[in-house]
């Protein structure tokens, strides 16, 4: 029966589809469409661009990434403990205390090596 | 008979989960599709717009829309035409395809997410028993609809949009979903029907110290995850024109604002579910099913009572979200990250450990009982309070530890840093 629930979710999502481009038919159908040189260039106020756009970027968000991975495997893995609390007591909550130690000496780490300074 | 197959083999999985598709349950899920999805929402989310214009208009001491109809009621209506006979413009070196998924993929995300809500009693589209965990995973579709926007535009505005709103967007999802930790640690389940339910049983979650504090972290980290002020650097137009939209007009733009408002809606939504005790009327008090009976007409108005109570909450939430937006002014690029990973993170993290002490505290006994929330709020409060002042005392510590004030901030902060560690 559970099965059922992701059927729907599954038409939602098609539903979802079509309404985000059921409007972009009709704007084909009844928008003008008069395409010329100076409308199709980037806008970056007026004046023509220079260089190329889709460069390489910082490394500092690849830390970002790392720190952001490290911290959302910590919220998958706190989920089924959350959800399985009441039967599991108290010494489930001095394991976790533990666990957020860890993870929290993580970020103190991370912090105190200035990768969380934005400059 | 099933014996006899391999149990493994997918056909005896499939034969297992054998989908019962009856007459009633395909009308329900039509009527939310057509009626709720396709129709409602859309419709709600076009008169939050107007409803946003005519509140921030008040807020500035003006009129707002008035022209188009009474009270300026048929703007939407107008706006919609305006969008839909626009030119549809694509820059020329933009990547064709991407530019037109991302607005999609945002739109997908904000409907996606409202699936799992339970407006009242039985009134939930689905009610999945990993909700909150799928509701999570369709609110983080949406960063990646606004990257894409940004970096298939191939303008340089909008690729810095892109860029700030994926440093931003990573940031503040670890308090929201942290902050959601101690909600699942007190329904005992991940099904947003079932957290509904135990509110009922336990009073409002946010009538807690640490249900107090997980809902302005989530508050402030949602409003961050949909872009607003004071949190829009990703689409501050005075420095970087319309960040990751500005390639966008007409109805795909149209898409955007639509996903936005939407997410704003459904967030309020979410919010209220998970710590405003959905469409309980009272904190702490039951609401009884049969208050005025126990047959199905009777059912169905209290049920009703319900969901204008939850829509109320709801509208209360997007007021505060316009007058948020109205009231406060940009953060700067660094503070915003500061914001989200030096006070909100470590509090949403020490906060699950507080929601560990009320659960033994209050909801271990089983029934909710006066002395037992008191006593509570004796132990949790204190904590609470000792927690944010620790944070905010460690963060002004490094801002003017140093010899100058910048320049070294973390060698100051260090042993300040190791000492607060087992908070």
């Amino acid at each position: 029966m559970i099965i059922n629930n992701y059927i729907f979710i599954g038409l939602l999502l098609l539903a979802a589809i079509g309404f985000a481009l059921a409007p972009l038919l009709v704007v084909r159908l009844i928008a003008p469409r008069k395409r010329s040189l100076s409308k199709s260039e980037p806008y970056e106020c007026g004046v023509l661009t220079v260089g190329e756009t889709w460069i390489r970027f910082r490394i500092q968000y690849y830390i970002y990434a790392l720190m952001f991975v490290v911290f959302d495997i910590e919220a998958l893995f706190l989920f089924p403990w959350a959800a399985a609390y009441a039967g599991l007591g108290l010494f489930a909550l001095v394991e976790m205390v533990v666990f957020l130690v860890f993870l929290f000496l993580g970020l103190v780490y991370a912090w105190a090596k200035g990768v969380l300074r934005w400059a | 008979m099933i014996e006899l197959l391999d149990p493994t083999s997918p056909l005896v999985w499939a034969q297992s989960q054998a989908v019962d598709l009856g007459w009633g349950l395909a009308l329900r899920w039509g009527l939310w599709l057509v009626v709720g999805f396709l129709g409602l929402f859309p419709g709600i989310v076009a008169y939050m717009v107007w409803l946003e214009r005519k509140a921030a208009a008040r807020f500035q001491d003006r009129i707002g829309p008035n022209r188009v109809g009474p009270l300026g009621l048929l703007q939407p209506i107008a706006d919609a035409i305006k969008l839909l006979t626009k030119e549809n413009l694509v820059p020329a070196g933009a990547d064709g395809l991407v530019h037109l998924a991302a607005p999609v993929l945002v739109i997908v995300s904000a409907f996606l997410m409202l699936a799992v809500i339970p407006f009242a009693v039985g009134m939930a589209p689905v009610d999945l028993p990993s909700g909150l965990l799928y509701l999570m995973a369709a609110s983080s579709l949406s960063p990646l609809g606004v990257f894409l926007a940004g970096w298939s535009s191939r303008n340089k505005y909008s690729l810095l949009g892109a860029m700030r709103a994926v440093a931003q967007l990573v940031s503040y999802e670890i308090p929201q979903v942290l902050a959601v930790i101690p909600i699942v640690l007190w329904g005992g389940s991940l099904s947003l029907v079932a957290i509904f339910d135990k509110q009922v049983e336990f009073g409002w979650f946010i009538a807690s110290p640490p249900g107090l504090l997980a809902f302005l972290i989530m508050l402030i980290a949602s409003i961050a995850e949909l872009n607003r002020t004071p949190f829009d650097i990703p689409e501050a137009e005075s420095e970087i024109i319309a960040g990751y939209h500005t390639e966008y007009s007409g109805m795909r733009f149209g898409l955007f604002f639509l996903a936005e408002y939407l997410s704003v809606f459904a967030v309020g939504c979410l919010v209220t579910a998970l710590y405003l005790g959905g469409g309980m009327p009272l904190p702490l008090v039951r609401f009884p099913m049969n208050l005025l009976g126990d047959s199905l007409p009777r059912l169905i108005l209290v049920d009703m009572v319900l969901l204008a109570v939850f829509m109320f909450k709801v509208l209360l939430f997007i007021l505060f979200m316009f007058w948020v937006r109205v009231t406060l002014l940009r953060l700067r690029v660094d503070r915003l990250m500061n914001f989200a990973w030096k006070y909100l993170t470590p509090l949403a993290i020490v906060n699950i450990l507080f929601a560990g002490i009320w659960y033994e505290c209050v909801i271990r006994a089983g029934v909710l009982t006066l002395g037992g929330w008191l006593w509570g709020w004796v132990v949790t409060g204190p904590l609470v309070v000792f927690a944010v002042w620790l944070v905010v005392w460690i963060n002004r510590r490094l801002l003017l530890g140093g010899p100058a004030g910048v320049g070294r901030p973390s060698l100051g902060g260090t042993r300040v840093d190791a000492g607060a560690a087992p908070g």
